[in-house]
């Protein structure tokens, strides 16, 4: 049999049809609903008369609109309040289980899905949403959709796809101290641009993936989107099993070692061959802060912001322009010597366990600068939860973070925590885009370390040089 | 979805590069629950400035069905009330280098045409919009052509499939379901792995 990549093993195990030449009817093992792009889709499900297909592989889960402050009291916004309700009536309507606020699953849908289990080796994963690719972690193929995808879902638990690409991204070697799995999937983004992967699966292969925990490799596939990628995967290995092992929805007892021993075969065969290939090296990467307005504009922290003068071709020195004057950056100005208004420890890229501990170490002792407004926002309760049993909470309170409710926050401003205008952000999120985080904000996208670290310090600095606690 | 027409229409030009869908449509938008009416979001951080300096503000354009923009047009958040507001404004086909995956799923779910041309079709497009006021591109679907009154025309390529679900308008999930019998047993051959 001829040697396939780990893509194609899922793919082939989800074409329910196909005719030559059109795309495949493909299989969806599990389908995950939020409240923002969600509510055509069951309007259209009503209007046709239509049932969800298979309420038990569908989940949802409230978290783009929901405030980060005290739930006790109705959400303010009268149109995420109009979302967050028709969430709860559609789920109840259609038998859809939802994890509503004051539930301890509640969370951020992609922060959820493995928390709970949910999310499983070897699974086609959906979600109206395109951070999806995050599933891929655990050797998973999945991939964003829009509305009328949902519906389509919904209604037939089934998407017709064309075959896309597929592309490995290998980095040999470990990482250097200092260098978070943020940095090196900016570094990546930064080297292949924001549409080198478009069209394509990424399969993110080498060493240093290997070497990075389950979460870490969570933040990396998180990103896949930002490089244009439909999907980003990493195969499974003895982490995956570990991680998987206990949680809610996986298999119990003998049936998980029935499931883990399949899904060890979850891994691309040796001579596999690629669409598309590119290698680095993992020394090669530094920490980095994005300068612009996509992710793709990032520099290494020890850089400078760069010159649109020292560009010659002439489209590219526009658009540095533009986000220059979008960013209020000056050309030639060190990272280090920027500061900032705003930090963000949060979203669907960097609000787990283990980023909440990295930020913390950070942080601990010491003290937010006066000038500087910072927020952690647990990504779900549970990590909520764990984070509170550990004391991170008191370290981020005593040093003068806000230590926030889970859910979607400032990474995109659907509820209350937004940027004013002029006001500048470090941000473990996801997108540097113009008014993302609120019109006229300014992000820079960093890791939890360098977040913490610049909310400490008021401006960015080099993690690597920041005193140990 | 309604089946997609050969037109002539009025060109808009979007002249920059990676167009983010947070740009096409900004947060406060998504809090709709209906896919109509969107076209008052449409690009609304970059619109409604004081200088009336963006080209959809601009008198000329106000009545464009087709927007012509850069590579990787409609990156970033998956939310198809773009493809909403770009419908509700009148527009029925973006003519750009590359799009965006799941924009241009989007797109061909809402009977909007996304064309891709070369890059050097796409400026020279450009260049004519700024040549000549009022500057139009016929679309031909089933020939999988642009073309101008001047005799310029291109050809850009379309996976048959997606070609014919837009000139049938085709239902995609009715589409699917006379695959019933596929998808029941594939079903049987695959329970659900969930205990709750």
């Amino acid at each position: 049999m001829a040697a396939e990549t780990l893509f194609e093993k899922i793919w082939k195990n989800h074409v329910v049809f196909e005719r030559p030449g059109e795309p495949a009817l493909l299989y969806i093992d599990l389908h995950l609903i939020h409240e923002v792009t969600s509510p055509q889709a069951f309007e259209a499900l009503r209007n046709s008369g239509r049932k969800v297909r298979v309420p038990a592989r569908t989940f949802g889960t409230l978290d783009h609109n929901v405030p980060t402050t005290d739930r006790s009291l109705p959400i303010e916004d009268p149109d995420s309040r109009i979302q967050v309700e028709m969430m709860r009536r559609n789920c109840r309507e259609f038998g859809v289980p939802l994890f509503d606020l004051g539930s301890r699953e509640q969370g951020i849908v992609h922060v959820i899905g493995p928390e709970l289990g949910l999310t499983q080796p070897g699974m086609t994963i959906v979600c109206g949403d395109s951070q999806d690719p995050t599933h891929g972690a655990v050797g998973a193929l999945a991939f964003g959709i829009g509305t009328s995808e949902v519906e389509h879902v919904l209604a037939t638990q089934c998407l017709w796809q064309s075959r896309p690409k597929t592309m490995e991204i290998r980095v040999d070697g470990h990482l250097k101290p200092g260098v978070a799995a943020k940095d090196l999937i900016l570094g990546i983004i930064g080297r292949i641009t924001t549409d080198g992967a478009t069209g394509c699966v990424v399969e993110y292969r080498g060493a240093a993936f290997e070497a990075l925990s389950v979460e870490e490799r969570m933040t990396v596939c998180n990103m896949s989107i930002e490089a244009g990628a439909r999907a980003g995967m990493i195969a499974v290995d003895e982490k995956t099993i570990d991680y998987l092992r206990g949680r809610r929805f996986a298999p119990k007892g003998a049936e998980f070692d029935k499931a883990a021993a399949k899904w060890r075969e979850l891994r691309s065969d040796e001579g596999a061959r690629f669409d598309k290939s590119v290698r680095f090296d993992a020394a090669s990467f530094a920490p980095q802060v994005t300068w612009g307005t996509n992710p793709g504009m990032v520099v290494e922290v020890t850089g400078k912001v760069p010159d649109p003068a020292a560009v010659s071709d002439p489209s590219e020195r526009r658009a540095i322009e533009r986000a220059l004057e979008y960013m209020g950056l000056e050309p030639n100005v060190p990272i280090q010597d920027i500061r900032i208004d705003r930090v963000f420890i949060g979203s669907c890229t960097n609000s787990r366990i283990s980023d909440l501990k990295a930020a913390a170490e950070i942080v601990r002792g010491r003290k937010v600068a006066a000038s500087v407004n910072a927020m952690v926002v647990p990504g779900s309760e549970l990590v909520k939860e764990e984070a509170e049993k550990l004391g991170l909470d008191k370290i981020f309170r005593e040093a003068g973070f806000e230590w926030r409710e889970p859910g979607c926050s400032m990474c995109l401003g659907m509820n209350p925590d937004i940027l004013r205008p002029g006001e500048r952000c470090a941000s473990t999120s996801n997108r540097n885009f113009e008014g993302r985080q609120g019109k006229g904000g300014r992000t820079h996208l960093v890791s939890p370390q360098m977040a913490a670290a610049a909310a400490l310090a008021g401006h960015f600095v080099d993690i690597r040089d920041w005193p140990k606690n | 979805m309604q089946a997609f027409k050969n037109f002539t229409g009025l060109v808009a030009p979007l002249d920059r590069p990676n167009v983010d869908t947070d740009q096409i449509i900004p947060k406060q938008f998504l809090k709709a629950v209906v896919r109509t009416g969107l076209g008052k979001g449409l690009f609304y951080d970059w619109r409604n400035q004081p200088d009336n300096r963006f080209v959809l503000d601009q008198e000329r354009f106000q009545k464009a069905t087709i927007l012509v923009a850069r590579a990787n047009f409609g990156c970033g958040s998956s939310r198809e009330h773009a493809v909403w507001a770009l419908a509700d404004f009148g527009f029925k086909a973006i003519i750009a280098p590359s799009f965006a995956d799941i924009f241009r799923n989007n797109c061909l779910k809402n009977g909007m045409l996304p064309i891709i041309l070369k890059p050097e079709e796409v400026e020279a497009i450009f260049q004519d919009v700024k040549r000549h006021e009022g500057y139009a591109l016929t679309v031909d679907l089933p020939a999988q052509t642009v073309s101008d009154e001047f005799g310029w025309s291109a050809r850009f390529e379309i996976e048959p499939f997606a070609k014919k679900c837009l000139l049938e308008g085709l239902d995609d999930v009715a589409l699917t379901l006379v695959h019933e019998k596929e998808i029941s047993a594939f079903e049987k051959a695959h329970p659900v792995p969930y205990k709750s």
